[in-house]
């Protein structure tokens, strides 16, 4: 156990730094850096930025010094909680980032919830109502949350709400609410705003979830452990909760590595479709715009996090499943 | 004494005996009847793609600034004396009497006979025979005048033309990038699973990282390094390559796992006891058994790059216009404003979902065939 323990710790520490290492070359991929966009900006807007003032300010962001020594220095602010500035906004990005990444964390969080709790009842009522009407009704919902992609899937709702119910779907906050400071009527608003993106973000896991429950819970059923159980005279109930859904419970264990990081990059695109206050449209426009700290922050903020999110559920699922536990793994 | 002659064995029985692990295959597929039906469809938007610019009837970067947001008009098949001649209303600018705008509204009063097989812009056929022919284009006129089965987006451009280009571009980027993950997957997911020991430890790590990496962001942040100045075709294996680097982990697994499974079978064994060269193992024993396998994955591969392709392109950090797909469509319809004016252009949206619904069911019918034996 404490083996399965240490390898998992050096996994996700193995990879935030794969992580720091990829995001940062990925930003430094595209030919020209942020000075270049600034000054070409400037330039559409009609003010000329001349080759020292260009100078100056690569100077300034330490842009001239080779890229493996702008690598370590940014690590050593990042170590510190330090992110550094970001160019187009001229504020520290923690800053820019702000509350955006908590919004983010409780989007992502909460379409997991909703996808557990909506994936498992669902998933023991198709296999034991077995081509049902509600059977083909959750089988149909699962195909459409499986092929539709889920900026089309906000699209969609969105045009939706607005034809026809006449409302904007869009943003977490009402704007009275949107640049008030936090209190209970903000949280209120927000619990309001909330359930609409996370049934989007959560449709194509509960989909997938729902199909591998039922043909595991399926698989179990025809047991002949559970004809036994039944010729017993257990309760309906106790013969399928007891031993059959707990069996078929393990795909809830191994996909839930998948699960956070599929949510996290879901939540991005949702969140540019319905202009969530999250990091989603903040990384977009970060990117066009070249705000090299910015991107890379975002997107280094997001990985970690989702490494921590999966080691936490992974040792909870330690902690749950005997079979993990005593290294049958 | 021969197996036909055998007492107590059907005439099906028989047959499957003596049937070929192909034609198994194929029986077995052929019971999945909504795989059947996903196949054709399949097959037809292929053809699509192949014949895209005879389907088409507009020429695609054709702007005329007044011939915005035209809702779809349909072609009426019957002349009001009951005869059945297709035809079309012809387009009349009118200025709204409030608010002074030019608006095209149909005119009853001229009508433009649809025919088949009729001349339209210049291209060339199968990219090789210069003609102007297309499907359907319209007697005394340009189609571009008077014809829009879906209406035409904000500079004028008819929908169902380019909505039938990008079906080429986005289905040929799912093919081009499904086979980069594919040489990528097996070449890697083969080396996993044939040495095994620390390479295979270190092939796995490195999946199960990617795998444990929000993929969109990192997606976006290799687009936005796409230089806004390269050409579209450079764009698109660009944006091909970025999709097939973190797609091929799924493939990768697949192949890893039959490796596995086959090096632990008698008649790998017996090939090797019977000194076939290693190589020879794999092409000629390992692969025609794993092949169907691959052909399964692929088919699920598929439509995520599909998705993904359409995903970034609709960021803006994908294909950018002038290249013409799935994504670039629907990034028009990205706000409530222009949504609210010309609903119309949602319609991309439709070739995306029937293909991705397409591509699941037949994949998951050639996953359940893929093992006949099973």
């Amino acid at each position: 156990m404490l083996s399965y323990l240490l390898r998992r710790l050096g996994l996700a520490a193995i990879t935030i730094w794969a992580i720091t290492l990829v995001t940062f070359v990925i930003i430094q991929l595209p030919p020209g850096d942020f000075v270049d966009a600034y000054v070409a900006q400037a330039s559409a807007m009609g003010t000329a930025i001349s080759a020292e003032e260009a100078h100056a300010l690569r100077l300034l962001y330490g842009l001239d010094q080779p890229l493996w020594v702008q690598y370590v220095k940014w690590l050593g602010l990042v170590a510190h909680g330090e992110f550094g500035q970001s160019f187009e906004y001229g504020r520290p990005v923690s800053e820019v980032i702000g509350d955006r990444i908590w919004l983010t964390v409780a989007l992502s969080l909460g379409s997991i919830l909703v996808t557990w709790g909506l994936a498992l009842p669902i998933g023991i009522y198709s296999a034991v109502r077995q081509y049902s009407f509600g059977d083909y009704l959750f089988t149909f919902i699962g195909f459409v949350g499986l092929a539709v992609p889920s900026f089309l899937l906000a699209l969609i709702i969105m045009y939706v709400g607005f034809r026809y119910f006449g409302m904007n779907v869009g943003g977490l906050f009402s704007s009275e609410q949107a640049l008030a400071p936090w209190s209970w009527a903000k949280l209120w608003d927000l619990m309001g705003h909330l359930p609409l993106p996370i049934l989007v973000l959560s449709l194509p896991g509960i989909a997938q979830l729902v199909r591998i429950m039922r043909a595991n819970l399926l698989d179990e059923l025809r047991k002949p452990y559970v004809v036994t159980a039944r010729a017993r005279g257990l309760a309906e109930r106790r013969v399928i909760l007891k031993y059959p859904v707990r069996a078929a419970l393990n795909p809830f264990a191994s996909t839930i590595g998948y699960l956070l990081p599929f949510t996290v990059s879901g939540s991005i695109i949702v969140s540019v479709v319905l202009s969530l206050p999250t990091v989603g449209p903040l990384l977009l426009r970060s990117l066009i715009s070249q705000d090299m700290l910015l991107g890379s922050t975002i997107i280094l903020l997001l990985g970690i996090l989702t490494v921590i999110g999966t080691l936490l559920s992974d040792f909870l699922l330690m902690w749950i499943d005997p079979r993990i536990r005593h290294g049958q793994h | 004494m021969s197996d036909a002659t055998l007492p107590f064995v059907t005439e099906a029985e028989n047959r499957v005996a003596v049937a070929t692990q192909r034609q198994l295959i194929w029986w077995r597929f052929r019971r999945h009847k909504l795989a059947m039906v996903s196949g054709v469809i399949v097959v037809l938007f292929y053809l699509v793609a192949i014949f895209a610019d005879f389907l088409a009837y507009a020429a695609p970067f054709e702007t005329q600034a007044s011939r915005s947001y035209i809702p779809p008009q349909g072609i009426h098949f019957f002349t009001p004396d009951g005869s059945l001649e297709p035809y079309v209303y012809a387009m009349k600018g009118k200025r709204d009497p409030k608010t002074f705008k030019l608006a095209y509204v149909p005119d009853p009063s001229t009508i433009r006979p649809v025919r088949l097989f009729a001349h339209g812009y210049a291209y060339n056929f199968l990219g090789l025979i210069p003609t102007d022919r297309h499907l359907l284009g319209v007697d005394g006129g340009k189609p571009e005048e008077v014809l829009f089965l879906l209406g035409t987006d904000q500079l004028g451009r008819d929908l169902f033309s380019r909505l039938v280009l990008a079906t080429r571009t986005s289905l040929t980027i799912g093919l081009v990038g499904v086979s980069l993950s594919l040489m990528l997957g097996v070449l890697l997911g083969g080396i996993s699973g044939l040495y095994g020991g620390w390479v295979d430890t270190v092939i796995q790590r490195v999946i199960e990282i990617l795998r444990s990496v929000p993929t969109i962001p990192l997606w976006m942040g290799l687009a936005a390094a796409v230089p806004a100045s390269w050409p579209p075709q450079k764009v698109y294996f660009a944006i091909t390559i970025i999709i097939s680097l973190i797609g091929w982990t799924e493939l990768a697994r697949v192949v890893r796992g039959r490796f596995l499974a086959l090096r632990e079978e008698d008649f790998i064994t017996a090939a090797e006891l019977c000194g076939a060269s290693r190589l020879r193992i794999i092409f000629r024993h390992m692969v025609p058994s794993f092949l169907s396998h691959i052909i399964a994955a692929i088919s699920l591969a598929l439509p995520a790059m599909i998705i993904s392709e359409t995903t970034l392109s609709f960021l803006g950090l994908g294909l950018r216009p002038p290249a013409i797909s799935w994504g670039v469509l629907l990034q028009d319809a990205q706000n409530l404003q222009t949504l609210g004016l010309a609903p119309w252009l949602l319609v991309a949206a439709v070739p995306v979902i029937v293909v991705i619904l397409a591509f699941n069911f037949l994949g998951d019918g050639l996953r359940d065939a893929a093992d006949p034996y099973g």
